[in-house]
């Protein structure tokens, strides 16, 4: 069992919460992932690490509540505990000094970008960082953000901070004002959020060359290689995002698969959710009728 | 030995096989010859006591019988239970000559069962040794290997990536072939007898490496199996509603996915499914989806649905056993012999709507020494289904051999190791079961995890050097 000792609300959905697993956070590297199970009947599901600690063996996750599991994560509080923490899984993100880098992050993908984008500063690269979110209230760690990068921009679709716009507005200006004669001095850009997020960042970047890594979050059960349910195509064939992943080239990702793939199990979510909501009103019904 | 109404267990998850009363177990007991030189024990992997056991039986005396099994094989419920005994020892009885051999098989069962609700006979465990070892993976290779090395008085840690162990035991057998209570109460009995430490969600090769468990440790025991699924290299592979049997299987057994919402886990069985394959994988995977159709039919009145075995040889040469393929066409599973799909076809928005197969014939032996199907040209045809789960076997999870510098591999992706001892070109590393000969069978996987265990005995005690 591993503990929860911190937990912070971001937002109504957006929730961030430090756990005890010491066996994760002595390995624990940026673009690496974990799989939480909360209780028996609960299902394994993937999150990327937003922030590790190996002295004290802690790991941070930030996730949105969009599902019934993450709804029910999201209603635990410090102390209580979590039936299942594995990991880290996947390769690490490759961090050299690259020069000039962008890194993006979208919504709940700014908690995993934040590692990256610290990791290649401290190796020396320039980092030019674009965060964005839908309103206001869905972003956060802007500050954390500002700390590790030369440059911060910040967009909302609806203008309720920053700049009103996508992430890609911003990130095609930088690349316009970076272009020279045949390439262009930005090196690289990660990219994390929503996968129509990153789609679009692949699509923007390609036409002036900039490798363009992007962490795709896909169903997946196991981690470890063993369900192949997080296959995701490739120009050169199917991988496997728990082990040959989470980081992809963008330019070479299938995302019409890919966005497909994410649907499969839509009704099934509603139905989750519908049953959790109705057994949490039920408990309160039985709490409030015991009063 | 009664078995669940076909129709009644198509439709729940619930144990086919019923398992002998005292009675009737008593009574089978009788017929064992009790011969000078038991065939039977040869044609165990394990080289379980069987005529002993099946005397002490037959003379009531439980404890005994229990002591002559778990001599040899510490897990007689779970062997009992899905061993080919067809063709080991069953297979060697000198009775089935002539008419039925000893149900060997049903009576390992029978005295599995008893010991694990009455526990006479605990495991016990020699002085300490002081000696540490880790075991990694906790299906069958490794759990054989941990018990003999605790019984020894060694101190075993295993490590687990999944969050409980039995590895393919649990997300790969089904309840209604293996319940789950079987094997937990199998690995809880041992573990608590000899206090092994089991350290689930530690994934070796990411959690911890090979290398630092050298470190840690006097041994290691690799028993992680074949996890790695393998999917047909045709078009559409990527589709909705396509799947590895292993994503199927773990999502119904491991998460228990046919009771969602109650479980977080969802599991779809379209109205038409088509299992690629015909071993054992592919026959518990057809079985699985007619029992989710029945369950989801149930929950919406509608129809069952259809489920279909796709196979490219003939019936002779399906490489389930013949007891599974039985019950499948009990069920009503249809098998679609002879056929070989070419393509996956899907919809506008992604979703599988069909396979396009040829038709197959054989011609002359290939290295399996089966003969090789050939497609008969122009013979394309489509199957409207829904879901299709691919069934074709497994390779080694390669995620063990990362920082595990020395640890060879042959082609195939499986572990180089001495097929006798276990012993792999890295020094103080075994090996035994999937991970070494591919995907096989528990009980094989059993006997490699002994003889490695005695091996490992021998070094660790200085008696045989590496």
């Amino acid at each position: 069992m591993y503990k929860i000792l911190e937990k912070q609300a971001f937002s109504d959905v957006t929730k961030l919460m430090v756990i005890e697993a010491p066996h994760v956070a002595q390995k624990a590297k940026a673009g690496q992932f974990i799989i939480v199970r909360i209780d028996e009947q609960g299902e394994r599901i993937p999150l990327t690490i937003a922030d590790y600690d190996s002295k004290a063996g802690t790991i941070t996750i930030i996730f949105q509540e969009v599902g019934q599991s993450t709804m029910h994560l999201g209603s635990l509080k410090p102390g209580d505990m979590l039936a299942t923490f594995v990991g880290p899984l996947g390769h690490p993100t490759e961090i050299e000094n690259f020069g000039t880098v962008i890194c993006m992050g979208g919504g709940v993908g700014i908690a995993p970008i934040y590692p990256i984008a610290r990791s290649l500063k401290q190796a020396g690269n320039t980092v030019i960082s674009i965060i964005g979110a839908r309103s206001k209230d869905l972003l956060f760690w802007e500050d954390k953000m500002r700390a590790v990068s030369d440059e911060l921009h910040i967009c909302t679709d609806d203008g309720s901070y920053g700049r009103k716009s996508l992430v890609t507005d911003p990130l095609k200006e930088i690349l316009q004002a970076n272009s020279g004669e045949d390439k262009n001095s930005v090196a690289k850009v990660w990219a994390i959020g929503p996968a129509i997020m990153m789609k679009f960042v692949s699509l923007t970047t390609k036409p002036f060359n900039v490798p363009t890594i992007v962490s795709l979050n896909t169903i997946m059960i196991d981690g470890t290689g063993m369900c192949g349910g997080c296959r995701v195509l490739l120009d050169e064939g199917a991988k496997f995002v728990c082990v040959d992943g989470p980081e992809f080239d963008g330019h070479k990702v299938d995302w019409t698969s890919l966005l497909s793939r994410l649907q499969f199990y839509r009704e099934e979510e509603k139905t989750a959710v519908d049953h959790w909501k109705h057994t949490c009103n039920l408990e309160k019904a039985i709490v409030d009728g015991g009063k | 030995m009664p078995n669940q109404d076909p129709g009644i267990r198509s439709a729940n998850f619930e144990e086919v096989a019923l398992g002998y009363t005292e009675e009737t177990a008593r009574k089978e007991a009788e017929r064992c010859l009790q011969c000078k030189k038991p065939a039977c024990t040869e044609g165990c992997p394990v080289g379980v006591l069987i005529p002993q056991f099946i005397l002490a039986l037959r003379e009531g005396n439980m404890t005994k019988a229990v002591e002559a099994m778990k001599a040899k094989n510490n897990l007689p419920a779970i062997c009992g239970r899905v061993c080919p005994q067809e063709v080991q020892c069953e297979g060697k009885c000198i009775l089935g000559k002539k008419g039925e051999p000893v149900a060997i098989g049903r009576l390992e069962r029978f005295v599995g069962d008893f010991e694990l609700a009455q526990r006479t006979c605990p495991l016990v465990s020699a002085p300490a040794t002081g000696k540490k070892i880790a075991v990694v993976g906790t299906g069958p290779a490794g759990l054989t290997c941990a018990v003999d090395l605790a019984r020894e008085g060694h101190k075993v840690t295993m490590f687990e990536s999944l969050h409980g162990p039995g590895g393919v035991l649990v997300y790969g057998i089904p309840e209604f072939r293996l319940p789950k209570g079987v094997v937990f109460g199998e690995i809880n009995y041992a573990v608590e007898c000899l206090g092994i430490d089991i350290r689930t969600d530690h994934v070796v090769g990411r959690s911890v490496s090979l290398n630092e468990l050298l470190g840690d440790y006097d041994a290691v025991f690799l028993g992680t199996g074949a996890g790695l699924p393998s999917f047909m290299r045709i078009p559409g592979i990527n589709l909705n509603g396509v799947m590895s049997a292993n994503e199927f299987l773990t999502r119904v057994n491991l998460m228990k996915g046919y009771l969602f919402p109650q479980y977080s886990t969802p599991v779809k069985a379209g109205k038409k499914v088509a299992v690629i394959g015909g071993g054992n994988v592919a026959m518990d995977s057809a079985r699985c989806s007619a029992r989710i159709q029945a369950l989801q039919a149930k929950q919406t009145n509608g129809g069952r649905g259809e489920v279909h075995i796709v196979y490219r040889r003939s019936k002779d040469e399906l490489p389930a056993r013949m007891e599974e393929v039985h019950h499948a066409e009990e069920e009503g599973i249809i098998f679609d012999l002879l056929t070989n799909p070419v393509e996956i076809i899907g919809d506008s928005s992604g979703k599988v709507v069909g396979i396009r197969c040829i038709r197959m014939e054989l011609g002359e032996p290939d290295a399996s020494g089966r003969r090789k199907p050939v497609p008969i040209a122009g013979s394309e045809f489509d199957m409207e289904v829904d879901t299709v789960i691919m069934a074709l076997g497994t390779s080694p999870n390669p995620l063990v051999f990362v920082d595990a510098d020395g640890l060879e591999r042959t082609k195939h992706g499986t572990a180089v190791a001495d097929a006798e001892s276990g012993r792999t070109r890295k020094q103080r590393v075994w090996a035994g079961g999937d991970v070494v000969t591919g995907a096989a069978t528990v009980i094989s996987a059993m006997g490699a995890g002994k003889r490695a265990a005695a091996d490992m005995h021998k070094y660790l005690k200085s008696e045989a050097p590496w």
